[in-house]
């Protein structure tokens, strides 16, 4: 049974069709790419999921719930998290606060507790504590816990947003071009990490990227994007040698690739 | 062990506050006793306003507004009934204003809690706004707050005000006030609803995706920020015993931003001390008005010289110190001491070359 099921959606902004007829079923611990040409409606697909615009034609289900034209926050609360094309930090907070706050949302302790820090409340904080030292060991960024995140490199600093979005517990992780900006080594300790992640979190992964290598080296199902329409969908071999998709996004030498 | 020592260290500060509070309270004159009050209530109005701009990053500019709801609750439940029958000359005061009285500390708690209720009906819809827009529309609730005060005369007197209201605000109160405020707020801000409130002031939509309702926290700080605002408003009714609606005006609101800017946005010690150097300032710059000589030279006085002088101090001070006073910082025992020993440090190398 399908966790997330994207049902034909369509986006209109004004007289533009950004997305149109987009499907997409992800089953629990899948991990699939979507790619395509710039501006072919890739994160416009994300922010649809996650709840920052809502499709103006049919419906998105996330394990069985409705959840077109939710909030984000509910939709965070329901288990989808996300990271950003252009790194989204608290930047002036500190490292261990940007991961401190993805548990915000599974808070118990009310308003009064919290300030007044009641027992109940400091036991909580403390597990939160914990917790986010743990996820931080993970990347390695914990030796930097409290730096402020906009001074970190470029590279930690996308660790740290998909740090954050474990946080919050998610069931499924949506990755916006994650190697963005990294180099050729950062790339290849990502692969390993998304699919550790994928694993040690029991999580289904979809992820956009531009980098064919991280595509075609972690991704067990590829859908390809352009102008809003999908134009093949597949395991990377079918994908490598679609010549639509080649037509449209990889090139020529990519066969070769 | 460590937090052990720090909350000793915090004790005997609070005695010695204590302390001073009493000598002040006893020693000093009239006029300075009314410095440090308006200072002390400029703690608790800075340190509110700070909550919903400094951290939730909400540019809220509505804080006269509260204050003034806060200071017409205070004065109407502190004034005995016969005297209000007197005062009320516009037009006889409207029932139950009438008959309700009650001791300060609770005129004082229902300031708050109307203030606060008046944020959350008005915060509702507009914290939806950002930046700029939320500034001016929380400024135009504020003016309208005053005019209404201004033409509502069965309830405020209208332009009359209410005067001859009792004088039970003293340096207890206000520094007992600030105190609580700042003890509220900097719990709120050290926990996980405060880093939320950080969050969206950070970054909004990475705030929403990592599941923080942001209509919730927005109101929540908003909220309280404007509880402590009515409280503050309540303290100056009955510190200058005269109110009227010209007291609420957007001057007001700026005196408290640049107070907050001054002490450095996200910085509550910022705030504290920006709140008293401000309200020394205004008022220890008054002689520059009278008139003075400088060398040869004779100044005449010259009206609105002090504002004049105080201007060009504010601007200074932003240029050099754009972060404000404590550019962020705040208080703790621990940067004390490392500023303690910094200060020890650099004059041992003159000794070490003496001997």
């Amino acid at each position: 049974m399908e966790i997330l099921n994207v049902d034909n959606v369509t986006i209109n902004f004004g007289g533009l069709t950004a997305v149109k007829d987009f499907q997409l079923k992800l089953l629990p611990r899948e991990l699939v790419g979507l790619i395509g040409p710039n501006g072919a409606g890739k994160t416009t697909v994300f922010n649809m999921i996650t709840g920052i615009y809502s499709p103006t034609l049919n419906k998105i289900y996330f394990q069985n719930i409705d959840i077109t034209g939710m909030k984000p926050d509910r939709i965070a609360k329901l288990g989808i998290a996300r990271t950003f094309q252009n790194v989204r930090l608290m930047e002036n907070l500190t490292v261990l606060d940007n991961v401190m706050i993805g548990f915000h949302l599974h808070l118990q302790s009310n308003l009064a507790s919290a300030i007044f820090k009641f027992p109940g409340y400091v036991q909580e904080e403390e597990n939160i504590y914990q917790k986010s030292i743990e996820l931080l060991r993970k990347v390695d960024l914990e030796r930097c816990k409290l730096e402020k995140a906009g001074s970190l490199p470029y590279g930690q600093q996308r660790k740290l947003e998909i740090v954050r979005a474990l946080a919050t517990g998610p069931k499924l992780l949506l990755l916006d071009e994650p190697a963005a900006g990294m180099n050729p080594q950062e790339t290849k300790e990502l692969m390993g990490f998304i699919q550790k992640v994928r694993d040690d979190f029991d999580l289904t992964i979809l992820l956009i990227e531009h980098d064919m290598k991280v595509v075609m080296g972690i991704c067990e199902r590829i859908i390809v994007l352009n102008y809003g329409v999908t134009i093949a969908e597949g395991n990377p071999e079918d994908i490598r040698r679609n010549p639509e998709v080649i037509k449209a996004y990889l090139g020529v030498e990519a066969q070769y690739a | 062990m460590k937090k052990q020592s720090e909350k000793i260290y915090t004790l005997i500060a609070l005695i010695i506050l204590v302390l001073l509070v009493y000598l002040a309270q006893h020693r000093l004159d009239a006029y300075k006793l009314r410095i440090l009050n308006i200072g002390a209530i400029y703690v608790t109005l800075g340190v509110s306003l700070n909550l919903i701009y400094g951290f939730t990053g909400q540019f809220s500019l509505g804080h006269a507004g509260f204050m003034a709801i806060g200071a017409y609750v205070t004065a109407l439940l502190v004034l005995p009934p016969y005297y209000k029958e007197i005062i009320f000359i516009l037009e006889p005061l409207a029932w139950p204003f009438t008959v309700l009285q009650a001791p300060f500390i609770v005129a004082l708690f229902l300031s708050g809690l109307l203030a606060a209720l008046a944020a959350f009906l008005i915060g509702l819809p507009v914290l939806r706004l950002k930046g700029d827009y939320l500034g001016i529309a929380t400024l135009g609730f504020a003016e309208i707050i005053r005019i209404i005060a201004n033409n509502l005369p069965h309830i405020t007197n209208g332009a009359l005000g209410i005067k001859g209201i009792p004088e039970y605000t003293n340096l207890w109160w206000t520094v007992g006030v600030a105190a609580v405020t700042i003890y509220i707020i900097k719990g709120l801000i050290h926990s996980s609803y405060g880093r939320a409130l950080m969050a969206i002031r950070e970054n909004e939509v990475a705030a929403e995706v990592i599941g923080i309702n942001l209509t919730y926290h927005k109101v929540m700080s908003f909220t309280i920020s404007a509880f402590f605002a009515g409280v503050a408003g309540g303290l100056f009714a009955c510190l200058l015993t005269t109110i009227d609606p010209k007291a609420f005006m957007f001057v007001m609101t700026f005196n408290i931003l640049a107070v907050v800017v001054l002490g450095g946005l996200g910085s509550i010690t910022g705030t504290v001390i920006a709140a008293f150097l401000f309200n020394f300032f205004l008022e220890y710059l008054r002689p520059i008005e009278a008139g003075f000589s400088f060398g040869p030279i004779k100044f005449p006085p010259i009206p609105g010289l002090r504002m004049v002088s105080f201007s060009i101090l504010l601007l200074a001070l932003i240029l050099y110190k754009q972060r404000g006073l404590m550019g962020g910082i705040e208080f703790s025992w621990r940067g004390l001491f490392q500023f303690i020993n910094r200060l020890l440090a650099k004059k041992k190398p003159t000794e070490g070359s003496a001997s």
